[in-house]
């Protein structure tokens, strides 16, 4: 609910924004900032350090949500929508839906298989990060970032369709007929084939249940007389027979001997 | 290194919002009236909310022929807020299995998207407030319609976890179905509002509305307004597709486990998601906050002022209506059939129709085509698709099918007794004494002792 608010919060911030003449320093993307790292950055460690597979995937939600706000306030709208629409609310919604499949009681193990292996892997993974911030901050240190007014002249959203469908069209399409691939290969490996003859249809079922081995009234209960309680006693049928359809099959009858019905304690 | 990167993003958003800010300068108001106007979408989505119940139960009632609510003050129009009150003052029960953090939150997360998407939809158009002349809409930006989609999304999380959080199963089912369900048909709802985008040329919604002003897209883009309608009564979990709350078989679905304030949040969650849907349909297609067709014409001052405000309400409520209407006319789908509906008919549809349209634009581009051409056009193709359904031949139901079920009617031997195929109804008693008495078709009760009598 954090994120949800700090997300109107940005949005709002994001207005007053707009609101700025142009080259006046404004606070509102600073606090915009400064509220939503640090969520960002705890949605990213909890989702390492969480136990639980769905509250990793919350915590991820967290971060994605908080990128999607940063897109906007850098003037990028369109990128922050379809980051919110497409990874939070489409990928990640199929993520939860896996997980919950597979129940919710399937957390982490925390026996250490390989021993030091927590160890070494927080230390590589801090060796990483560290190398990765030091690279990009030594990249753009100086660097002006030029031409982003002159690039989105007509705006952000036409800007974008405009390189999308003209000099990067190429590389779209590659990406989409990727992707199609990607998932005409899931869909081969996890579809069964069944032929449509083994199938019943509706209409088939219907008249199954009123044919003439069928019998479409409930099954009458077991008998329970006077001379018995037993749910192995068979029912009695208006005629004065008995019916086995009463009895179930899948319980066991084994005769009671004097040990079993010997009062006890 | 920051400041740099700052500096070109702030130049950036000040040129972008110098660009494309829509119709109207949304962000240069004061801050207090920025409030009154979060303020006054907040009441008014509660009190839609409220009026939506009980319109909703007087409505059904209606349609079933029985009074409905009708004792908590006139016409029952209070009780909408009784039942807020017991709600309030029920038990709160948290179960032993619940994820007791995410059992909190989930009402939160799907309350909160509801409400937060309505700050897009415009309401009217410019009026003035204590001299300050402003539209009466909270904010607007050139992705205005994504943020609402983006909302919405966000609202299925709330659902999903509910279900998942209870630690039961039904609300596990009930959490499952609403996602598979949310997904499906939030694409056919996306694709569906594509022509709109296509047609208005933007994102924003004041734009849109300002491009309705000659004919409204419920009109030109009528495909993509039943697709719309259809996949929103799915999108928010609406009968006849309310398979993620189906209480004929998962009891409540995902709010099964919940009581007091947090079932409340879920119910008022869902209301306003309907006001919601109905809001955009509204804007996207009936055209928004104007004056229907032919107001204008006697009155020109329709669409100025404050009166927009009423339009847009009066629009607001016959999609409710429909909504309700749905639900008490329609019996509630089965789920595969249902998620095959989505991905098999309407988002095949919808990309058709996009394409359609899309080569109906290229084409006025290409040669120029006036409106009557175009007209043409259309009305050949359609005329062409007619012709050839016309040519294919209907499916007859044969002698020989009446033979199959003939075939297998079962003997005398069945389970169960069946009237004979040659049964004869013997005459029945009652009308051999009033042909006696020489009376004609007798009124009901008593007749038969008075002809006796005779």
């Amino acid at each position: 609910m954090s994120t949800a608010l700090a997300f109107a919060d940005a949005v709002h911030a994001h207005a007053a924004d707009l609101a700025a003449p142009a080259n006046e320093v404004k606070g509102g993307e600073k606090v915009a900032f400064w509220i939503l790292a640090p969520i960002a950055l705890g949605g990213a460690i909890g989702m390492v350090l969480a136990r639980n597979a769905i509250h990793s995937a919350l915590f991820l939600v967290c971060t994605m949500l908080s990128l999607g706000v940063f897109y906007v306030i850098n003037a990028g709208p369109f990128l922050g929508m379809v980051q919110i629409i497409v990874y939070t609310g489409a990928i990640m919604i199929l993520f939860l839906f896996v997980l919950m499949l597979v129940g919710r009681d399937s957390s982490d193990s925390i026996v250490e298989q390989l021993r030091g292996q927590r160890l070494a892997a927080a230390l590589l993974g801090i060796g990483l990060a560290a190398m990765v911030a030091t690279g990009v901050a030594r990249a753009f240190d100086d660097t002006r970032v030029v031409g982003l007014g002159r690039a989105t002249q007509d705006g952000n959203v036409p800007a974008l369709a405009a390189r999308l469908f003209t000099r990067y069209v190429f590389a779209f399409e590659v990406t989409s007929a990727l992707l199609i691939t990607a998932a005409l290969g899931a869909m081969v490996l996890a579809f069964v084939e069944r032929s449509k003859k083994d199938q019943m249809t509706q209409r088939q079922r219907s008249r199954e249940r009123v044919s003439a081995d069928s019998y479409p009234a409930p099954k009458p209960g077991p008998g329970v007389y006077a001379t018995s309680d037993s749910v192995a006693t068979p029912a009695l049928l208006p005629d004065g027979t008995t019916t086995d359809k009463s009895v179930s099959k899948v319980v066991q009858t084994h005769e009671l001997d004097a040990a079993t019905t010997k009062a006890k304690g | 290194m920051s400041m740099h990167l700052a500096d070109a993003g702030r130049s950036a958003s000040a040129q972008w919002a110098a660009d494309v800010r829509p119709v109207a300068d949304f962000g240069t108001e004061a801050v207090w009236l920025v409030l009154v106007k979060v303020v006054a979408i907040f009441a008014f989505l509660v009190v839609m909310t409220l009026f939506a119940i009980v319109f909703e139960r007087k409505v059904v009632a209606y349609m079933q022929v029985r009074p409905g609510p009708n004792r908590v003050g006139p016409w029952g129009v209070l009780q909408s807020l009784a039942d807020g009150l017991k709600l309030a003052f029920k038990e709160d029960i948290m179960p032993t299995k619940a994820d007791k953090v995410v059992f909190f939150l989930a009402p939160i997360i799907a309350c909160t998207p509801a409400f937060m998407a309505f700050a897009v939809i415009p309401l009217g158009p410019e009026v003035s407030i204590f001299g300050n002349s402003t539209p009466l809409q909270l904010t607007d930006s050139p992705v205005a319609v994504l943020y609402v989609l983006a909302a919405s999304s966000m609202g299925v999380y709330g659902i999903v976890l509910a279900g998942w959080a209870s630690g039961s199963t039904y609300p596990l089912l009930g959490g499952l179905r609403s996602a598979a369900q949310m997904v499906s048909y939030e694409i056919s709802m996306g694709l569906s509002i594509v022509a709109v985008f296509l047609t208005a040329e933007s994102f924003s919604t004041s734009e849109i509305v300002q491009a309705q002003a000659d004919s409204w897209y419920v009109l030109i883009l009528a495909p993509s307004f039943v697709i719309y309608c259809i996949s929103a009564v799915g999108e928010v979990n609406r009968a006849p597709f309310d398979l993620p709350e189906a209480e004929s078989e998962l009891v409540g679905g995902f709010h099964t486990e919940y009581s007091s304030l947090k079932f409340a949040l879920f119910f008022l969650a869902e209301y306003i998601n309907m006001v919601t849907v109905s809001a955009l349909a509204t804007t996207l297609f009936l055209g928004g906050w104007r004056a229907p067709f032919g107001v204008i014409e006697i009155w020109s001052g329709a669409n100025s002022g404050w009166w927009p405000i009423l339009w847009f309400t009066g629009k607001l409520i016959i999609a409710l209506f429909v909504f309700i209407w749905l639900r008490g006319t329609l019996p509630r789908l089965r789920y595969d059939q249902f998620m095959r509906f989505g991905w098999k008919v309407l988002v095949p549809i919808s990309l058709v129709w996009i394409l359609a349209i899309s080569a109906v634009s290229v084409l006025r581009e290409e040669y120029d085509l006036s409106q009557r051409g175009l007209l043409a056009i259309i009305g050949g193709v359609l005329a062409l698709a007619l012709v050839i359904l016309l040519l294919v031949p209907e499916r007859k139901k044969t002698e020989e099918e009446l033979d199959d079920e003939l075939a297998i009617r079962p003997g005398p031997n069945a389970n169960y007794p069946l009237p004979p195929l040659d049964l004869s109804i013997p005459p029945n008693p009652r009308m051999k004494v009033l042909e006696h008495a020489g009376a004609g078709p007798a009124e009901l009760g008593g007749s038969t002792d008075k002809a006796g009598e005779e």
